[in-house]
Parts: C-alpha cells; structure tokens; sequence
C-alpha cells in the first residue's frame, strides 16, 4: 500500500517487477540505477546469491518529482524469478501498489513465461489482490536475442486484457524507462481514482 | 492479508516521534526506528546520520516478512522480536501491533535487558496511536491529496 506522509509531503509506493528466472528483472533496476540522478536514487540492494541469481529481492528507491507539492517516492523491487523460491516471492509481493511483469521474448522461454503469470497471479490472490484491478503493465525483454517469439504472439499469449506493454533490451535500456514511466502513471492514476482504496483493500474485508 | 494505506498526518507524527526520541534516550541506544511492514520508514531518532535509513528499512521489512513466513510455516502466529548480536552493534526488532516494526540499534553502553524494558513500554503506546490512526485512515470523510491531482500533473511529472 502507498505511504502518504502529511508531514512530510510525500508519497510513497510500492511497484514489483515480477517474471520468471533470468528474466531480465534485476538488469531493469540496475539500468534505471545506473542512469538516474544521483539525487534522484538512494542505495540500490541485491540480496543476491554468489552466482548474482536473486535470492530474497532487489530494492532501488527512486525520486520522481514533485506533484502539487507532493514528493512522489517509488520503492522499485524485483522478486527472485527461479520457481522454487516462491515462498519469497509472495512476501515481496505484500503491499505492492503496481506490477511490472517482465516476459523473456525467447520461445525456449514461452513455457516459464505461462507459468510465472499463473504463478503472479495465485500469489496476488493469497494476498487479496487481482492482476485485473492492480496497476499493471508488460515489457517483452530480450528483443535482440536470435530465437525470439513475435510480439502480437507474446501479447496473445500474456496479456489477453491489453494493459500497456512494451518490447525492451534491458541490457542497453531499450523499454526500461518506458516500461517504468507507465507503470508509475497507472499507480498515481489509481491512487486518486481509488484515493486509497484499490481493489487489494476491498478484498481483504 | 493486504493492509489499508499508511497515512501519516502532523498530529500522530508528533506523538511517534516523541516515543522514539524518548526511547533513544531512556533505553541508551544509538538509534531507533519505526518502519511500516512494507518497508517504508515512519519516524527515526538518535544518530541517523551514518546509516541509509531507506535501505535499513527496507531490509528490516524483508526480515521480518520472512520471518512472518518461517512462522506460519511452524503455525505460530508471527515471531515478534528479534535480535542481532555484533561485535560493536546489537539491533532489536520489536513487531508492534502486527503492523508496524521497531527498531533498536544499540552498543555495549547499555544492555538487552534494559533495551527490552524500554521496547515493551513504547510498543504498548505506539499500538494505540497507530489503531487510532488506523481508524481515522478508514473514515472515508477524511480529504486525501489526491482529489485535487488531475491527469495533467501526472502527465506533467514525466515530461522531461
């Protein structure tokens, strides 16, 4: 859930980047880290295993600018993409305000792909989200790479509903900004559609 | 479960950070913290200077998830103190009211003990200022800024 500090004049969310193992989640982050002002971002953290594979989760707080005098803070997180950590992947998921899911454009990838959106969504809903009220956008990663799925059959298979969804190279950046930039317009959308209450809030009671 | 939104209006800031100053104090501690269960930090005291509060918060958050998660696993209902031993700094982790988390950092100028006597007390106050807060968070009469925001200045925080 955000955080809005009166005293303080801001306003705080949450946006997880979500997808399955090697996705490219962690490479999102650490582009925006590596190009964002320095007063724009604080420390970026890797809980990462020795082989750099996430284990618990990456955080990267980030500045956006200021709204009718409110400071808008967004706190970026990845979840660990391999299957067998989905333990951890559900608690990252707690308060979460907006989702990024990450798709890996390979076809040897399709398959983990279906099952990591499956996967996002059964977890959303153990928590009392739906992936059709949360602010929700897709990015189709790994456009260069040679065995890659066409983007109309990325979007058939991964986003039925058409949210918003982006083709990106994460390693050069391609995407990175565009996929976040939506993704933080939808969730300050929402705040003052909803004014607070999301579709997370109303489930829980 | 989801939780509402954190709201943090002048009024219960005042008070939170009147118990954690005290706390500071009264337990000998180097620094202490209040962090919301997601991560974010709702007040601090004592020498803040040399640590990155955001990422001590963030961390601390994630301790405690995973701990909430080691928890339900053995069907306990939430672990809600931790401690952290080093070789020059200790760090207490009180959950408060199941919502949220409070931070002790302290060195060998005090003691567990007395840091835990301390903790409890504040913890006690801290519960009903944020169950008050809670209650005045759900008043659906309460104003938000976000009324007034229009899609123009959303837009306009993107324009380069």
């Amino acid at each position: 859930m955000s955080f809005i500090n009166y005293l303080s004049r801001e306003i705080n969310c949450k946006i997880v980047y979500y997808g399955p193992g090697l996705c490219g989640k962690t490479t999102n982050l650490q582009y925006i880290y590596n190009k964002t002002n320095p007063d724009a971002k604080g420390k970026m953290i890797s809980l990462a295993t020795e082989t750099e594979r996430t284990l618990f989760f990456d955080f990267l707080p980030l500045a956006l600018g200021e709204i009718r005098g409110f400071k808008t803070r967004f706190h970026l997180y990845t979840v660990p993409g391999q299957v067998f950590y989905d333990a951890s992947r559900k608690l990252i998921l707690k308060g979460v305000d907006g989702v990024v899911f990450v798709a890996d454009s390979q076809i040897a990838r399709m398959e983990a792909n279906i099952e990591s959106m499956e996967n996002l969504r059964t977890n959303l809903a153990e928590q009392g989200y739906s992936l059709d009220r949360l602010p929700y956008v897709v990015q189709y990663n790994k456009r260069d790479m040679p065995s890659i799925a066409p983007e109309e059959e990325l979007k058939n298979l991964l986003n039925p509903n058409g949210v918003p969804d982006f083709g990106a190279v994460a390693t050069t950046g391609e995407g990175v900004f565009d996929t976040l930039k939506a993704i933080a317009k939808l969730v300050l959308t929402e705040l003052k559609r909803g004014s607070g209450a999301t579709g997370g809030n109303q489930a829980s009671r | 479960m989801s939780s509402p939104q954190m709201v943090m209006y002048e009024e219960e800031f005042h008070e939170i950070q009147g118990i954690v100053d005290r706390l500071v104090r009264d337990a000998n501690a180097q620094v202490v913290f209040i962090i919301d269960k997601n991560g974010q930090l709702i007040a601090a005291a004592g020498d803040t200077d040399q640590i990155d509060t955001t990422s001590l918060a963030s961390l601390t958050a994630g301790n405690i998830a995973a701990t909430g998660g080691i928890a339900k696993l053995l069907r306990e209902n939430e672990f809600t103190t931790q401690f952290h031993e080093g070789e020059r700094a200790n760090i207490h982790i009180q959950l408060v009211g199941n919502r949220v988390i409070l931070v002790v950092i302290f060195d060998n100028k005090t003691s567990l003990g007395l840091v835990r006597l301390r903790v409890k007390k504040s913890s006690e106050e801290l519960n009903r200022i944020f169950e008050a807060l809670l209650a005045k968070v759900q008043d659906p009469n309460q104003e938000t800024p976000f009324a007034e925001i229009t899609d123009d200045d959303i837009d306009n925080l993107f324009n380069d």
